[in-house]
């Protein structure tokens, strides 16, 4: 038996990679890290606003399905004007004016409120395109397919993590199940990384990377959720990312250095476990103890 | 008064570097400028700018439900009628609400039968008006987890633009955050012109797309700035031509510089930190940038 291999977990195991800054590598290493497992994995681009983890995985796609939400249709004959759904709504989505009820949907949150409160029964839903959910599958390595996700977020539509929440919730994981957030630390990245089981925040040397870090630690630590970091570009800048970590009990997990030939095959959507794989080896490793909880914070 | 937004659509191009440097330039008007950081949820730009806080105002901005143990009769209506997965049901049946997860809707509120979700004011974030070595900066910070970042977005924008107009000031520069969501179309909704910076790799090509369409959705002149372009030339075209066809003009195109690091760690803009005769190096494009965006700002 290979002693390397990672055991499967039972349910299975949800990690998530996110970060505070923008394009420190997160998709890089999500999708490095799918590659570099080993077992079956479900890898699910959850960066809905620019999903990118797809040009890496190229996978071949056997679904694109709409996703809606809905938004209240109100019937104006049935309608009276008496305004119960306007005084709840909290988002200013339905106003009455002349004696008629309007609805703007962009302002709407999909509560469901107004239909709930109206005592006409005069609200129904309707279902608006915020984006699709496509699905596919890898099968670089056969005998462990990356069975692939991600929700496209339709252009102008504001709302984000109802999206985020259906990409999650598509079909059942795989023994490793991989989330490739977004950046920041408010609504989006907050509804991607709930409920996982562990949570990767990638950052570089830097100071903005360290300023973005440090909302980030605190939003994970807020959630309760176990951590470590990956420092991505690990050679440059400077090392108050380091102290930062090491005074703060932070494990970090992996550093990777910035080479040109890693930068030019990213950019060209070339796998950073081809392009480099003594880092296939330490990504494997650390999935390892990440998922078998050796030595992490 | 002018109003200019720096996006990207993916994170991690540039933007703020960038947006610091055309702060910089821009001091020199002769009114000066004011500068806005609306990425409100991971803000960058008082990094470099180093800006002394005047004043700071807290940001609230809707409501929470926060549900009372004691009143609660574990009927678990709340939780069937939650759309956002906020409402955690303890292990005696009883109900509690996920801070991170409210949308403060108050349907909860409205629909309990023993009237025992409280509904609070929800206090959102901070916001700074400061004065920084290239004038006056608003900027903001979103506490964890809080909802309305669009609406503090809006409010960071709405302050600078006064506070230009207050000083005579001809143009507002904005960083705006990444993505293509709420927080992005509350930045740049009836602004002059946008900013795109991106980077010549798939998923530049890819993001850089989404935001041109996003541009034209809303209808507001976009330009394009390529940043560490000798890292894939051929992909760098690649994107100036599919620019040109969402009739975006590529303004500048800058080569991979550690410099904007070492500028970053001292404090400094790019511009400040690093002199070159060198009209390919990274201060002399971002100058010709500069020149040209202002020339199209007022053409």
């Amino acid at each position: 038996m290979d002693t390397n291999a990672i055991q499967l977990a039972v349910p299975p195991f949800t990690l998530a990679i996110a970060s505070g800054k923008g394009g420190t590598g997160k998709t890089t290493l999500a999708t490095a890290l799918a590659e570099a497992a080993g077992i079956p994995v479900t890898l699910r681009d959850c960066d809905v606003e620019e999903p990118n983890a797809h040009l890496f995985v190229q996978p071949q796609w056997h679904s694109h399905t709409e996703q809606t939400r809905p938004v209240p249709l109100i019937d104006a004959e049935r309608c009276t004007a008496c305004g119960a759904c306007a005084k709840l709504c909290q988002f200013n989505a339905i106003a009455i004016a002349g004696g008629q009820s309007m609805v703007f949907a962009e302002l709407c949150h999909s509560c469901g409120g107004c239909r709930r409160i109206c005592p006409e029964g005069a609200i129904s839903d309707k279902e608006v395109v915020i984006g699709t959910l496509d699905c596919g599958t890898q099968r670089k390595n056969p005998a462990a397919p990356i069975n692939f996700m991600q929700g496209k977020l339709a252009i102008g539509q504001v709302m984000a993590p109802p999206l985020i929440r259906a990409t999650k919730n598509i079909a059942a994981p795989e023994a490793l199940n991989i989330l490739d957030c977004p950046p920041g630390t408010s609504c989006p990245m907050i509804t991607a990384v709930r409920g996982s089981d562990f949570v990767i925040l990638v950052t570089e040397p830097t100071p903005f990377g360290l300023n973005d870090l440090e909302l980030a630690v605190k939003t994970v630590r807020q959630l309760q959720l176990p951590f470590a970091v990956v420092i991505n570009r690990a050679d440059i800048g400077d090392t108050r990312v380091r102290t930062y970590c090491d005074s703060n009990n932070i494990n970090i997990a992996l550093e990777i250095p910035w080479k040109r030939k890693i930068a030019t095959a990213y950019s060209k959507g070339d796998s950073l476990c081809d392009a480099a794989p003594k880092l296939k080896e330490q990504l494997h490793t650390m999935l390892q103890h990440i998922m078998h909880r050796e030595e992490m914070a | 008064m002018k109003e200019l937004v720096v996006i990207s659509g993916k994170g991690g191009t540039g933007k703020t570097s960038l947006t610091a440097a055309l702060c910089h330039l821009a001091h020199a008007l002769p009114h000066g400028c004011v500068c806005a950081d609306c990425d409100v949820d991971a803000a960058d730009l008082h990094l470099i700018l180093n800006p002394e806080v005047e004043q700071s105002h807290t940001f609230t901005s809707g409501h929470e439900a926060i549900i009372c143990a004691d009143a609660c009769t574990a009927c678990g209506l709340c939780k069937e009628y939650c759309n956002f997965e906020a409402i955690i049901e303890e292990q005696n049946g009883t109900c509690r609400v996920d801070p991170y997860a409210c949308e403060g809707c108050k349907v909860c509120v409205e629909f309990c039968p023993a009237e025992a979700i409280d509904f609070p004011s929800a206090e959102c974030g901070v916001w700074n008006l400061s004065t920084t070595r290239f004038g006056k900066m608003v900027h903001a910070r979103l506490h964890i987890g809080a909802e309305n970042s669009g609406k503090l977005v809006s409010l960071v924008r709405q302050q600078a633009r006064k506070v230009a107009k207050q000083q005579g000031a001809e143009l507002v520069i904005v960083d705006g955050p990444p993505g293509i969501g709420c927080p992005v179309i509350a930045s740049i909704t009836g602004a002059n012109a946008v900013l795109i910076v991106t980077e010549p790799s798939v998923s530049g090509l890819h993001d850089f797309e989404r935001v041109a369409q996003l541009c034209r959705h809303f209808n507001i002149p976009a330009y394009l700035c390529i940043n560490r372009y000798d890292i894939n030339p051929a992909q760098g075209d690649t994107i100036s031509t599919l620019a040109a066809q969402h009739n975006i003009p590529t303004l500048a195109k800058i080569n991979h510089d550690h410099a904007f690091t070492a500028a970053q760690i001292e404090r400094k803009t790019i511009t400040e930190y690093l002199h070159s005769d060198d009209e390919n190096s990274a201060p002399a494009r971002i100058r010709t940038l500069w020149a040209t965006l202002y020339q199209r700002l007022n053409g």
